[in-house]
């Protein structure tokens, strides 16, 4: 996972919570689907939920939109309560994951239809559908069917018809998860710039873990109906605070580790397939860890390193493109992952190598506990 | 040699039972009825094979007339009463959860089974002056004299819809079902209330369904003569106990057949609307 980069880190948010979850729960039948979760979202953000299929996500968005109530909690948007809110009372719109067009109206149609609701002068509806027609670049496609058009056409056009509503906050449910590979990228980024422009507030759910870092401001992780981890892309993939997260978001290589105090008096991580020493003190002795590396962090080396006992065999280099992807299996046949630029015709496959990482680079988790330590907060302490 | 059989030969083995069975029991029967519709009657029932236009130009005498329209105006009543009963039964079956839908729809079927002219004489036993229903409000005394329900046009309108009401309620039924839920959510979504969200979403959406069930009822209504015969008796005479009476005690088969050919340009006409509101569908 090379391209972590992100559109929006330099985006200004303001401090203003136009949608707040307090203790939200929801229940199908038998089946909690939504855990009691809390979460404000700040007015201007553009807010990912991301999750694999059946965490929540969905729901929750349903639940802001109003198709679904809540069990128990409640839903504050700009601080009022919407519990009694119909979703045509609400002040946010949807787009849709099957888009939901009308098939029997063409797209100006389909376009205006919140705004004839409203019961917008005719001359002015007219006016704002070419002007967001224009946005979505569909000017011209007005008297089109939806069923004449292409999935991205399709797309812009949900799009187009909920924005030009000026919702408070545009719900985007698994919006691109139709389109092919390609015309997803670009819109990804056509979203964002829509957003960056109008201001809008976006709560947009996915599944696509990249798709989520490329485009958010902040990153809700679910799993099983709790929030792992709440924030910006770079927490999110530099610092994961549950190994859920560090599994989820990107590659990462899990080694489960305990803490033992070596004979001089630092501590030790023991693993089945050998040992490292790493600076941090808020650990307790005897107890077990799992210690996430990227696979771009770690290093491989012929030579001995000081802190690092950890040995293995090369099994085989894959070009991946700009990098080339080391398989290395280790004492116990645990894979490990390398990514490195293409400098390992030094490491032949079947040659015998010692791993290590910058302690900065390592995230250490508790394994039984919430409660989680990034080692760079304990190295400063340490320096400090 | 066999790709030939199985490219050319076999799809027609396969089509024959069932072209030779329209030939001979629909196409030949169609073409007679045209043949006697445009022939003179003799008196004794009977034609004679002489061409002539007559039967057509009976139709338009005024009597043939009155019951003609009568005939639209009824079956055009029953398929509105079907339509105003049907559409939220079926609405609300689709709604239901799935497990009950199979049997909702098995209760629907359920009438197919039996044949139709026996549940008529049914209703004949609980409605008649001397019938199961007048005899229980008497004996409690709710009423002095019977309330004559059977032998009226109410009757007639009565036992067209009791008929006729599963063919509106099935096609109905798909319709709705077909009904992507995500157009209900997303209409509200744009701020339509309930009432909008149906007439501009819901309403449009199920419009093949609704043309479908009434094209399946009208026809039918038009054509139901026993229900006229049993429940309006002979003071009423509907298009179906004409074109009935005119191959029996009327003695006027070009007629007859003339208003049968009315009745199945009539059906094609609508069949091909239908056709048309069709292509709809696929959007839907």
């Amino acid at each position: 996972m090379e391209n972590n980069f992100s559109l929006s880190e330099t985006r200004s948010v303001s401090g203003e919570n136009i949608i707040e979850l307090v203790d939200v729960v929801k229940c199908f039948d038998d089946d909690t689907v939504v855990k009691k979760i809390n979460l404000s979202i700040k007015k201007g953000e553009f807010l990912t939920i991301l999750g694999p299929s059946g965490c929540g996500k969905t729901t929750t968005l349903r639940m802001i939109a109003g198709f679904e109530d809540a069990t128990s909690g409640k839903i504050l948007l700009e601080g009022i309560d919407v519990a009694d809110k119909k979703p045509n009372e609400r002040d946010v719109n949807t787009v849709f994951q099957s888009y939901a067009l009308f098939p029997h109206m063409d797209v100006e149609k389909n376009v205006s239809f919140g705004l004839v609701e409203k019961k917008v002068r005719k001359s002015e509806i007219s006016e704002r559908v070419s002007k967001m027609l224009k946005l979505v670049m569909l000017d011209g496609m007005e008297k089109r069917m939806p069923d004449q058009m292409s999935g991205g056409q399709k797309q812009r056009v949900a799009i187009a018809r909920a924005l030009i509503n000026q919702p408070k906050v545009l719900l985007l449910d698994e919006p691109l998860g139709a389109l092919d590979l390609k015309l997803r990228k670009q819109m990804q980024i056509e979203l964002k710039h829509l957003q960056k422009s109008l201001g809008i507030t976006f709560v947009f759910v996915t599944h696509d873990q990249e798709e989520a870092l490329t485009m958010s401001d902040r990153i809700v992780v679910m799993n099983d109906g709790t929030i792992e981890q709440i924030g910006t892309p770079r927490e999110i993939y530099n610092h994961p605070k549950t190994r859920f997260v560090a599994d989820f978001i990107g590659e990462t290589n899990v080694f489960e580790a305990y803490l033992e105090e070596a004979g001089d008096g630092e501590i030790q991580f023991n693993m089945e397939f050998g040992h490292c020493r790493l600076p941090i003190s808020d650990f307790n002795l005897e107890e077990a860890v799992y210690i996430c590396v990227r696979p771009e962090n770690l290093r491989i080396t012929a030579d001995e390193t000081p802190n690092f006992r950890i040995f293995g065999l090369v099994k085989e280099h894959v070009f991946i493109g700009s990098t080339c992807k080391t398989l290395i299996s280790l004492a116990n046949g645990m894979e490990v992952k390398v990514t490195s630029p293409q400098t390992d015709a030094l490491f032949p496959a079947g040659s015998t190598v010692n791993i290590y990482w910058k302690p900065e680079n390592g995230v250490i988790l508790h394994r039984k506990a919430d409660r989680v330590y990034d080692i760079i907060e304990n190295a400063v302490i340490l320096e400090g | 040699m066999k790709k030939w059989f199985s490219r050319k030969l076999a799809p027609i083995i396969m089509v024959a039972p069932t072209t030779v069975w329209m030939i001979l029991f629909i196409f030949i029967p169609m073409i007679i009825v045209l043949i006697v519709s445009l022939v003179r009657k003799d008196t004794g029932g009977g034609i004679i094979y002489e061409l002539s236009g007559n039967g057509y130009a009976e139709m338009f005498k005024i009597e043939y007339l009155r019951i003609i329209l009568k005939s639209l105006w009824v079956a055009l009543e029953a398929t509105v009463i079907c339509l105003a009963l049907g559409y939220p039964f079926a609405f609300i079956i689709s709604k239901l959860p799935k497990k009950y839908i199979n049997f909702c729809v098995m209760l629907i079927m359920l009438p197919f089974w039996i044949n139709s002219v026996i549940r008529i004489y049914g209703w004949d036993t609980l409605l008649r002056d001397e019938g199961v229903l007048n005899k229980l409000l008497m004996s409690w005394h709710i009423i002095k004299h019977p309330i004559v329900m059977m032998k009226t046009e109410g009757a007639v309108l009565f036992g067209l819809v009791y008929e006729l009401l599963p063919f509106m309620v099935l096609p109905l039924y798909t319709s709705i079902s077909k009904l992507d839920n995500s157009m209900v959510e997303a209409s509200a979504d744009l701020g339509a209330t309930r009432p909008r969200t149906f007439t501009r979403v819901v309403l449009p959406l199920t419009m093949p369904g609704i043309f479908a069930g009434s094209i399946q009822t009208f026809i039918p209504a038009l054509g139901l003569f026993y229900i006229g015969d049993m429940m309006g008796g002979a003071r009423y005479m509907y298009i179906g106990n004409l074109i009935n009476n005119q191959f029996g005690s009327g003695r006027n088969w070009p007629l007859g057949a003339a208003l049968s050919i009315f009745l199945i340009v009539l059906t094609l006409v609508m069949m091909r609307q239908y056709a048309k509101v069709g292509n709809l569908e696929d959007m839907a």
